[in-house]
């Protein structure tokens, strides 16, 4: 039995696999070869599609637009993150556990409930339609979780590091910046792509939140399907350069993901 | 970890708490607010008590979107928990295939959800996807855009494929957080592969465990974009889950106050299940 344990995880992958490569597939193919014939590769390859995205600067800006507001969430969120969840690992204060769970709260409510609402509280402040409104809303979730993870990381780095740095002779700041930080650099990263991930593939509150400046590359997507007719091999292109950015942060973090999620909480 | 009592602490905490209270608690308001009044456009609002509850709590459209969301959430977790523990025992445990399967295991993870929806419908259409056109072949009717349930099997393996990952990574934490002694006392012992399971892998991995189900409920629970991309909710209003079934309510027919009364009733549900879990999970760390 132990000869064919390496079956699961290969049929795993496989099926996950299956669909991406549909995608990609589609990508290459014109659109008459879609619609009119079924094939497992494309008979008469394309770029086409590929080329229309990077000439056309409503496509490629949807891209800039998804990772320009990406990496400002994941800024705020760590950096206000840091702080929060260093006062939580270490200090008892009135209200911690409340305060705590109240952030979790945050993880937990519907998107759904909250477009609404910060439509309508986002034009009023005239933030609408700009990269920081949506990376202050995507703050709802991915600080909650950014706090999470981060205090799991710091509660594992014992307390005496904090004494002996005090005794040495550190200032707050100094050892908080110059010691504490590097130590716990995986627990960040981490932290990060969790961030980018979760701000990434969020669409609900990203596309309620924008109309053009702003707007994200999977909100420009839904517009195949309506407006030019059903251009499946443009939406499969889009779709598969979405894979790319994700793909790129995993490579970076690789080492750090099973280590991240058994001492991270996530 | 001894904590110093520490009121000061609070500072540490005021960016999060300003940055979260500005994106939870003003626009909850919004939804308090609206939830209790009958709008009339141009910000004319009249009084209307509980009755917006009432009607949402009595009316068969909530039930029915509630009893779809609660069979699905049921019975992703009843396929993902039990197939990512397995995966993740299965998973190499050292060498070249670690990195391999851990990197294409997070692919699905990361890709955004609409174009996982999308990519879903590509595959799934039974002219031109390849799961849809193969199941035709081996001679099943499948068509999901029309019947019920081959929307719901679209669906649900679709979740299996979006989100199983997340558990066997979980898992596979859990597993690797044990130390090789215990392995080695089970195998003096003479401890058959379900045993070693049962009584040594299974209680180590009971905290990234309860941690995957809550995680893998509240995301199920308030699941969105995939079903509203891949089915749109249809065919009729077969795979309408609740918030699917609210964004309608409240951005489509733009009925405001039936739309809030939903959220908050929404939010309880979720906060409430949460919360049992939290405190369950709250309590076995303090045991432990």
């Amino acid at each position: 039995m132990k000869k064919y344990k390496w079956l699961v995880p290969t049929l795993y992958i496989i099926f996950l696999m299956l669909p991406i490569y549909w995608l990609i597939n589609m990508s290459f193919k014109t659109t008459t070869e879609i619609i009119n014939t079924y094939s497992l590769w494309p008979r008469e390859f394309t770029t086409e599609n590929y080329v229309k995205i990077f000439t056309d600067n409503t496509w490629y800006m949807g891209y800039v637009n998804s990772i320009t507001y990406t990496v400002f969430n994941t800024l705020i969120s760590v950096a206000a993150a840091l702080p929060a969840a260093y006062a939580f690992s270490r200090y008892k204060f009135l209200g911690d556990k409340h305060l705590f769970f109240w952030l979790l709260t945050n993880r937990m409510a519907p998107p759904a409930v909250f477009a609404l609402p910060f439509f309508q509280f986002y034009s009023s402040v005239n933030l609408f339609d700009t990269h920081i409104a949506v990376a202050l809303s995507h703050c709802l979730f991915n600080i909650p979780l950014a706090v999470w993870i981060l205090e799991g990381f710091m509660s594992a780095v014992p307390k005496e590091l904090d004494e002996t740095a005090y005794v040495d002779g550190y200032s707050f700041n100094r050892f908080f910046f110059k010691i504490f930080i590097p130590t716990i650099a995986a627990g960040i990263g981490i932290t990060m792509f969790f961030c980018f991930m979760f701000s990434w593939v969020e669409l609900l509150l990203a596309k309620t939140l924008t109309a053009t400046a702003a707007k994200p590359i999977a909100a420009t997507m839904t517009r195949t399907a309506s407006t030019s007719g059903y251009e499946l091999g443009l939406l499969a292109a889009a779709g598969s350069l979405t894979i790319i950015p994700g793909a790129i942060v995993i490579y970076f973090v690789r080492n750090y993901i099973a280590k991240g999620f058994a001492m991270g909480r996530v | 970890m001894n904590k110093t009592i520490n009121q000061k602490a609070w500072f540490f905490v005021v960016p999060v708490f300003v940055l979260v209270a500005f994106n939870a608690a003003i626009p909850l308001m919004t939804v308090v607010n609206y939830s209790f009044q009958e709008t009339f456009g141009n910000n004319v609002f009249a009084w209307e008590g509980t009755r917006w509850f009432k009607q949402i709590l009595l009316s068969e459209r909530f039930h029915d979107a509630l009893g779809r969301q609660i069979a699905f959430t049921f019975i992703i977790l009843l396929i993902q928990i039990p197939l990512g523990i397995g995966i993740a025992l299965t998973m190499p445990k050292k060498g070249w295939g670690v990195p391999v399967c851990l990197i294409l295991m997070s692919m699905p993870l990361l890709i955004p959800w609409n174009v996982v929806g999308a990519m879903w419908n590509i595959f799934a259409l039974p002219d031109i996807g390849f799961l849809g056109y193969s199941l035709n072949a081996i001679g099943f009717d499948f068509n999901f855009t029309q019947q019920p349930g081959d929307a719901w099997f679209t669906t649900i393996l679709m979740d299996v494929w979006h989100w199983t990952s997340l558990v066997v990574l979980l898992s596979y934490a859990g597993l690797n957080s044990i130390q090789p002694a215990y392995y080695q006392a089970a195998e003096i012992d003479g401890a058959s592969r379900w045993s070693t399971f049962r009584y040594i892998e299974l209680p180590k991995m009971k905290k990234v465990l309860t941690l995957a189900i809550l995680l893998r409920f509240m995301d199920s629970f308030m699941i969105y974009t995939e079903p509203f991309v891949l089915t749109g909710g249809g065919p009729g209003n077969a795979t309408a889950f609740l918030s699917i079934d609210l964004v309608k309510m409240a951005l489509g027919q733009f009925d405001l106050g039936p739309a809030a009364a939903m959220s908050l009733i929404y939010f309880f549900i979720v906060l409430l299940v949460c919360w049992v879990f939290y405190s369950l999970m709250m309590k076995n760390e303090v045991k432990s």
